[in-house]
């Protein structure tokens, strides 16, 4: 680990500014990133970290403020002057070409007359993932790759015009705990070679683990750093605190220090509950459920579990494994090719949305505003959305609005939803308030089942921690709660039992109890339960 | 129906196969670049019209069949501009667009035309061949296919071309990249609009050359409305190609042949009703769609604009 005080930074970041229309995205940033250093940027969603780094790889342009390469002053006004200047860029989500291989996606960006040069990009290929230590076969579709290796690829790819700057944003997302750690390993090579690598990350856990050097974002702003030197003295209680300190030293109101709580207790504690009663019935299972393929959607393989009431049964994998079909299976939106569901004993295998809503069924979608709630409405249609046309909002096909209005206003309080009113179109709202409308819609009166699909996903931290403890409380009046997460800690945290697919499979069912991660782990890289 | 095998018949048959199928052959390249690249170009039918008119009329006052050519292309290439100005650089919908390209095209060559020639249809000279050697001498297949306008044997060529541009060269990886997923095009540092916009020029030279081999080449005049829905087949081509240049060539023989049914019956001296023989092509159409549409691939981004920072 070598500081490089004294040093000119690889990249250094001057006042850079961004506003977008109603936010002020990046507000007065200044930030040097050194070779050979691991800087970890730190920061909750809607911090400004995407945008940072969209400047940095010239995806967009600074509204004030400018930036240094070597000491040397540079304008990065496009991806192309950025690949020049040796920043590669590893987006969020990946941005690969998935019918081409992954030769033909390295070579992509080549000189536009030329034949392709095979030749050339192999050995390139060849020097870079040895540079790396891994092995990716340059004449397989993208498409067909684990995400794992896929961002792999666009690791390689970062580098392929030579490797000064590699920006990693939210890598570990997209990847199981084992992946995680490849990746912390690969970071810490490339550093080792010289390599300024920035990772942007929202856990604090990964900041500590891999980072040299920590930046804090907050609304835009930079609040804080920890220098190497510092973080090498610290373990992570210490260094856990120092974060805290850093983001919330400003935390003058109530709602900020409660903030700050909430951060500390993330992920770090297992919600204690009472024994679940076994002996009874079930209230939903499901046996050997398939579905149909659909052109790319991962469809499910013989699936099976069961959840008794009162239990939060947790649905872990990597993105992309047949959790849609999961979750619209149970709500019955999509049909099912073979085996059976069954809520509450009756057979419910072929029952509509409405008729499965009678016996209990609630569903939770992560697509809060595409299929769960309709934007350009108000928060009180959006409400009674899923019983239009029946009583006591209807009446012989007539809408009673007050009591909708009523209804509505009553929702507001009770579930602090803040919205200027009940007629506000939903879709102003911010995601959390849009999440709490959902939450009180479905979980309403009569719910047995409920599905939370990626309950938290887009959230802050309060309000994530206000959807956690609404499952939590879900399952403590008696509902039987599936919680669909990308998110391990979260699963960690909220489930009794966690089942994990792969490939449209479950490859298995684990007791959530110590070490159950390094179990759950394995089998998310579709691993056999032994 | 003893008269349908005779070799005047299949002679006629494959003669006009050849000439209605070149048309259809360069406006299903083209279009197949424009879909590779992420833009559904519907205005396709408006450049072969542009093509065709500018094609005779160029052709008619300076004698040249070449000139007419490039005339056409070129033609077929100004209305490709605006597809590209309102569809690429504005993200203006490419369907709308496409449709009121066609439809204004349509409109305005019936009017030039009106004012220029009036009612009459003058006639382009007989069309100059380049013989092969040889192979001309074989009968039936000689006159169809080595009998022909030079252009002929370049269309052929130029499905070779297409092929190796999409499979060897960097164009091929980047008009893929820009149809596929253009984010990907743009983080690798190439501009995504400019591939586009080269893309659909491409297609509108490729189908006003194609609208004014129709009419210099298959009718000798120009009419009013005269590609009567050739690029629309050439979408079709395209879509059912799934993005392979050979397919495109197989589907504009088995079109072409189709169309050219009602000449060669006629020729044959058999007596159906010709609404029902200019029907074919098109009852074709939809049983080739119900066999195999379904397979037909598109390019994920096809139709849609592209911003940066949204994917």
């Amino acid at each position: 680990m070598n500081s490089a005080a004294g040093q000119t930074p690889a990249v250094s970041l001057h006042s850079i500014t961004k506003r977008f229309p109603g936010v002020l995205a990046n507000n007065d940033i200044s930030l040097d990133i050194h070779a050979g250093e691991v800087h970890a940027l730190l920061g909750e969603n809607g911090a400004g970290k995407s945008t940072l780094i969209s400047i940095l790889a010239g995806m967009q342009q600074p509204d004030a403020g400018h930036i240094e390469i070597e000491g040397v002053r540079v304008k990065i006004h496009s991806p192309r002057e950025s690949l020049r200047l040796q920043i590669g860029t590893v987006f969020q989500h990946v941005v690969l070409v998935h019918s081409l291989t992954v030769i033909e996606n390295l070579m992509l960006g080549g000189a536009w007359w030329r034949i392709h040069d095979r030749k050339t990009a192999l050995a390139r290929l060849r020097d870079i993932s040895e540079l790396l230590g891994v092995k990716i076969e340059p004449d397989v579709p993208v498409g067909r790759l684990s995400l794992g290796q896929q961002q792999q690829v666009e690791i390689i790819r970062a580098l392929w015009h030579g490797g000064k700057v590699l920006v990693l944003d939210e890598p570990t997302s997209m990847l199981t705990p084992q992946g995680v750690d490849e990746l912390g390993a690969l970071m810490r090579r490339l550093a080792g070679q010289g390599v300024a690598i920035v990772f942007i990350t929202h856990k604090l856990r990964e900041a500590y683990a891999f980072g040299d050097r920590i930046s804090v974002l907050r609304q835009g702003k930079l609040v804080g750093d920890i220098l190497p030197e510092h973080l090498d003295d610290m373990d992570e209680e210490q260094a856990t605190n120092e974060i805290i300190q850093l983001m919330f030293k400003s935390a003058v109101h109530g709602a900020e220090s409660a903030e700050a709580e909430i951060f500390l207790r993330e992920g770090q504690e297992r919600h204690k509950r009472g024994v679940i009663n076994k002996s009874g019935p079930p209230v939903i299972s499901l046996e050997h459920v398939s579905t149909r393929a659909e052109p790319g959607e991962c469809a499910l393989h013989d699936i099976g579990f069961s959840v008794m009431p009162g239990e939060v049964f947790g649905i872990a994998g990597v993105d992309g494994n047949g959790q849609k079909h999961l979750a619209e299976v149970i709500a019955g939106q999509r049909p099912v090719l073979s085996g059976c569901i069954k809520v509450s004993g009756e057979l419910t295998t072929d029952a509509d949305v409405p008729a499965r809503r009678r016996l209990g069924v609630r569903y939770i979608t992560d697509e809060r505003l595409g299929e769960g709630t309709v934007g350009g409405h108000s928060v009180a249609t959006n409400l009674v959305l899923k019983g239009i046309g029946a009583p006591p909002f209807w009446r012989f096909f007539v809408t009673i609005w007050q009591r909708i209005f009523r209804h509505a206003r009553e929702i507001i309080v009770a579930h602090d939803v803040r919205t200027p009113s009940e007629h506000t179109p939903l879709a102003r709202l911010s995601g959390g308030n849009i999440q709490k409308v959902l939450l009180a819609r479905e979980i309403s009166i009569n719910a047995s089942v409920v599905v939370f699909n990626k309950p938290t996903y887009g959230l802050d931290i309060h309000n994530t921690r206000l959807a956690r403890d609404r499952i939590v409380k879900a399952a403590a009046s008696g509902i039987a709660t599936i919680v669909i997460s990308t998110e391990l800690d979260e699963l960690l945290e909220l489930s009794d039992r966690i089942g994990v697919i792969f490939n449209g499979e479950m490859s298995g069912i684990v007791e959530n109890r110590a070490g159950a991660e390094s179990e759950i782990g394995r089998l998310m890289t579709g691993a056999k339960a032994a | 129906m003893g008269g349908l095998l005779t070799e005047v018949f299949i002679a006629s048959l494959l003669f006009g196969a050849v000439t209605v199928g070149i048309p259809l052959l360069l406006a299903g390249l083209g279009e197949q670049i424009s879909e590779k690249s992420g833009v559904l170009n519907i205005g396709i039918e408006g450049m072969m019209l542009m093509g065709a008119y500018g094609g005779f009329v160029a052709a008619y006052y300076t004698e040249s069949f070449w000139f007419g050519f490039l005339a056409g292309g070129f033609l077929g290439m100004a209305v490709a501009f605006l597809m590209v100005l309102f569809c690429v650089l504005l993200s203006m919908n490419q369907i709308v667009i496409g449709i009121a390209l066609t439809i204004g095209a349509e409109g305005l060559t019936a009017l030039l035309h009106h004012f220029q020639f009036s009612r009459t249809y003058p006639r382009m000279p007989e069309v100059p061949t380049l013989d092969i050697p040889g192979l001309q001498n074989i009968p039936v297949i000689g006159p169809a296919f080595f009998e022909r306008h030079p252009l002929v044997y370049l269309s052929i060529l130029l499905v070779v071309f297409v092929a190796w541009i999409f499979r060897r060269t960097q164009i091929g990886l980047n008009l893929q990249a820009a149809g596929d997923k253009p984010a990907a095009l743009d983080a690798a540092g190439v501009n995504v609009k400019l591939t586009r916009a080269c893309a659909v020029l491409t297609t509108g030279f490729l189908a006003g050359i194609g609208g004014a081999f129709m009419a210099n080449v298959g009718a000798g005049l120009f009419v009013p409305h005269m590609t009567h829905g050739a690029g629309f087949i050439g979408i079709v081509l395209a879509m059912l190609a799934r993005g392979k240049p050979l397919w495109v060539l197989l589907g504009a023989a088995l079109f072409g042949s189709s169309l050219a049914l009602t000449t060669a019956l006629q020729v044959a001296g058999l007596n159906i009703p010709t609404d029902v023989v200019q029907m074919l092509p098109f009852a074709m159409v939809i049983v080739v769609l119900i066999l195999f549409a379904r397979h037909s691939y598109l390019p994920p981004a096809l139709g849609l604009p592209y911003h940066r920072g949204e994917r």
